[in-house]
Formats: structure tokens, sequence, C-alpha cells
């Protein structure tokens, strides 16, 4: 029941609750009890929407740092996560396997501000080796939703 | 100048959708839940193989019966999924889409005059197609009372000593219905002890919502007298790729082959190619599309219960059969009102069947958006309905 419920749900929060529950052929208030104890177990850790920033006037850039650093004796990746993922310009932090260690995903109004929170605040930390950034050109895909080249319905209206 | 035609095709009367089509093709802004094929995309690591097929220049014919690979692969799924065991080079054939076998068997197996028993509501070649091959149709009119389904009694009632073959087209294009395993026994019963044979068109097959699809041919004694027909068009949303297939005993596939091979020569390669990966790695994208399916399935059955329009549940296929009769009107009229005044195009009934009257078919292969803006005008029309009638 749960996976049934957070797939659907991974595509449209919004969903009416009643709907969910016939589309699902569940009890509307089993379905309820099973959203709300998955929001208490963060399961569900929020309900956002999927914008494109392109089409408003909003300025907006996105890149993607990969991140080289030292683990401390005693403190691994975890501890050194902690220590960026609180910067409010940080949009996503992953560890990572291969040749770096941490993907940091970055939201500013511009390139300018990303590249002087780069400078002066990631690359100085202690245990921060390297950094190299990626600025995103255009989104084509997010989140599993196609941002471009959306199809029509091509389909003959009437078909035995 | 001499009459250039044939009587036979010349009295085989046009397709009922055909019409109501005409009228619907011209109005720009209808939305249509007439469709008979799936919205989704075929799954695109299928396409690739088409794709990589063409680029690889794998465009010279195929065997006559088919890639040798994809009939493997064929007799791989129908194991996998249905416990049927077939062998491919001598019990499997691949045709364009499942029309094509269905044509094929019944003129490899019709000798002029014997009779051809087609249930209906159901898709709208059979019958045409039994007459081209010289067969007599004997028409059984499934019931609403018996969802649709086919019972034994139904089915000795229409047998009589020309009786060669019986059509089981199940799950059910337009009524959604299926049969499940001790319904068929009870039908295997009546079709050995009777010593007649059944085309068993399966397309369908991959989309059921309540128990996975039995196939009749798994019954013991059915398999030598069952040609099943079955395809990629539903199931792996290929429609247009033109594949579908049968697999049934030697000696009658062996005949189809001879047909096949003198009006197709083969079924298109590339199709082909693309196939085998359908049948090899495509499970889950069959079950993702399943899982939609099944969701819109149960929002329409939901929201026809809050208008009031009757519909029993159909446990198959992409569509729901809803009754329309406490309207008084015929399924055609009520088709032809709601496209005029709510620009939405269904399906009559009686396109499948005289016994369609009365009902009307609505497709959900549609996203639940698009489901959603169609029941909202569906709604406004029976409730005005309501109002003229009261």
């Amino acid at each position: 029941m749960r996976n049934e419920i957070l797939t659907v749900l991974e595509k449209n929060s919004r969903i009416d609750l009643n709907e969910l529950a016939v589309r699902l052929g569940f009890d509307e208030a089993a379905v309820a009890n099973e959203i709300a104890d998955m929001e208490k177990e963060g399961i569900i850790c929020g309900y956002h929407t999927l914008i494109n920033w392109d089409k408003t006037s909003q300025e907006k850039v996105t890149a993607l740092i990969e991140v080289k650093v030292t683990p401390q004796r005693g403190l691994g990746f975890d501890s050194i996560a902690q220590r960026i993922l609180n910067y409010e310009e940080i949009h996503a932090l992953y560890l990572m396997s291969g040749g770096f260690d941490f993907t940091v995903i970055i939201e500013g109004k511009t390139m300018k501000s990303v590249a002087q929170f780069v400078s002066e605040k990631l690359a100085p930390l202690e245990s921060v080796l390297s950094t190299s950034t990626h600025f995103v050109l255009k989104k084509y895909k997010d989140h599993g939703t196609m941002l471009e080249f959306t199809s029509k319905d091509e389909r003959i209206m009437i078909t035995p | 100048m001499r009459n250039p035609l044939s009587d036979k095709i010349v009295d085989i009367k046009p397709s009922g959708i055909r019409k109501f089509f005409d009228i619907v093709s011209e109005m720009k802004d209808a939305i249509s839940l007439g469709v008979g094929e799936p919205d989704f995309d075929t799954p695109w690591s299928v396409r690739e193989e088409g794709i990589n097929a063409l680029e690889k220049g794998k465009t010279f014919y195929t065997s006559n019966a088919g890639l040798v690979e994809l009939r493997q692969e064929i007799c791989n799924f129908l194991n996998r999924k249905y416990k049927l065991s077939y062998e491919p080079l001598t019990e499997t054939l691949v045709t364009v889409g499942g029309s094509e076998a269905i044509d094929l068997a019944l003129r490899c197996m019709i000798n002029p005059g014997e009779e051809v028993i087609i249930p209906q509501p159901s898709y709208v070649s059979y019958l045409p197609c039994a007459v081209m091959a010289d067969a007599t149709p004997v028409i059984i009119n499934l019931k609403a009372e018996n969802n649709f389904k086919l019972t034994a009694k139904e089915l000795l009632d229409a047998i009589t000593d020309k009786t060669k073959i019986l059509i089981l087209p199940f799950p059910n294009n337009p009524t959604g219905a299926i049969m499940e395993e001790e319904e068929l026994k009870e039908i295997a019963k009546v079709v050995i002890e009777k010593d007649i044979f059944v085309i068993s068109d399966e397309i369908y097959s991959e989309l059921t919502y309540k128990n996975k699809h039995f196939s009749i041919a798994a019954i013991e004694g059915m398999k030598e007298r069952t040609i099943v027909i079955n395809g990629f068009s539903k199931s792996h949303a290929m429609t247009g790729w033109r594949l579908g297939y049968a697999a049934g005993p030697a000696n009658i596939i062996k005949q189809m082959i001879k047909l096949h091979q003198f009006a197709i020569m083969c079924a298109p390669t590339n199709s082909q190619f693309a196939a085998v990966e359908a049948l090899k790695n495509c499970d889950k994208d069959v079950e993702e599309m399943v899982v939609s399916y099944n969701q819109r399935r149960r929002f329409l059955l939901k929201e026809f219960e809050k208008m009031g329009l009757e519909c029993f549940e159909p446990f198959g296929a992409f569509y729901v059969f809803p009754c329309i009769k406490k309207y008084n009107m015929t399924s055609e009229e009520f088709a032809t009102r709601l496209l005029n005044e709510e620009k939405v195009a269904v399906v009559p009934g009686t396109a499948f069947g005289d016994c369609g009257e009365g009902f009307l078919r609505i497709s959900y292969a549609y996203s639940i958006e698009n489901l959603k803006v169609a029941l909202d005008r569906i709604k406004n029309f029976v409730e005005r309905l309501e109002k003229e009638n009261a």
C-alpha cells in the first residue's frame, strides 16, 4: 500500500485524498493514516512544486559542484556533510562513489553569486581539497517530468 | 462494363465505427474517449532496438513464419505467463497484427457453409473475416446480467452439426469482460464434447485487473483444438508496428504459414527485431502500464457510479461499457448528442454487434487529467438528460 501511495504522490502531491483512495482501491481513512505515518517516519519529507524557472522572469542559475575532501580522523564524510549542508544556497548534497566525494547542487541568482559562494564559503573549508563547478545551461527533464518536447496525442480519434 | 466487385465484400456492411468516425473527425475540438489503442509510447528500449535494426541495415525479408529468435521468445513468453508450451518452429507464426492471424485462421480452417460462432459484443473484424472465409456466422448475444461472459449453455444452444469454430474474444473489446479458469473449463467441456475448434483472441491478455489472464489452451485437451491469437499492440503499446502472432497445432499453423507466405510474405522485419526486446526485457514496463490503467479504471467506475450511470465492473482491456438504457434513446443517438452538445466522442455499443444496443464503449487509454475533463462534460450531459426526462 505504501509504495502505491508514494508512486502516485511523487508525481502529484496535490492529489485529492478521495481520488487517491479510489484510484488505488483502498479505504480513504486508511490512506490518510498511512500518509500521516509516513510523514512522521520521515519517508515523506515534503511536498514541493516542480517549477520551470526559465519560463518566469525570475533570474536563477543552477550549478553542480564536484567536491573532493579529506575525511578527518574520527570524523567521516557525514560530519563534513553536516558542515556543508547548512548553507541555504545549497539545494542538494549527495555523497558520491567515483572520482570525487560530494556533489553539491546549488541555486543562485547569478553566476557571480554562485562563484562567490564557492570561492568564499565552500572552497575555504578546512576539509575541502578541491572543487569543480559546472553550470546548468538548460533543463530538459527534471524529477522525471519533461520540461521540453512535450508530445501531443496524435492518435486517430476513434478506432475499433 | 461488367461489375468488377465481389458480391461477398460488397454485402458486408461497413463498420459502425466508420460512420460515427466521419462525424467525429469533422469536429476539431472534441475530446475523444473512443480510441482503441494505448496512450503510452512504446517502451524506449523497444524503440531503440527498432532503430538499431535499421542502422544495421536489417531490412531484408525474414523467413515467412517470422524470425526464429522472436518465435522462441514468443514461446518463452506464453510459457512464462500462461503456462502454454509451444514449439517455436512448427507451432507459431508471426503476423501483421492479431487481425491478420484471425483472418488466416478462419480462411485455413473453414469449408464453405461451416459455421463460426461469434459471441458479441466483440471486435469488429470477426464477422467480416468469417464471411470472407465462406463461413456462416452464428452470433451469440452476450448478456449484461452475465457480465458479458460466455456461458456453456449459450454455447451449447448455438452449436449445430455445421459448427466448426468458436471465436473466444476475452479479455473483451468492447466490454472489458474477462473469463476465468473455472468458467473456461465449462466452455472447454462443450468444445471437446462437440468436437469443435477455438480461435482464442487474447490480444488484451496482459491487461487484466483481477487474476492473471488464463488461456483456454492451457486446459487439458484444448491445446490441440485452439489457435491462440496474441500480439504486441495492446500489451507493449505497439499498435503502429503491426505485429501479432498465432500459436496452435502444427497442422493448422502449417497451412496458415502457407497462406501468409502468399498474401503477406513476412511481418515487418524492423518490428520483429524490436519485438524480441519487448518480450525479453519489458515485463516491468507492461506492469507499470497495467498499474496506470487499473487506477483509471477504478476512477472511471467510481465517477460513473456517482453520475448514476449503471456499469458492471470490467476486469480486462481498457474499456468500460456503461448502460444508457434508462435515457430511452439508442446508443447512437446518445453518442451523437454527447458529441454535438458536449464534444465528447465515445463509441456506440452497436458498433460491436446489435446486442451492444443500450451501451457505450468508453476507453480509458487516456491520462486521468483528460478523463476528468471528459467526465465533467459527460456529467453535464446526463444531468441535462435527466431534466429532460423528468
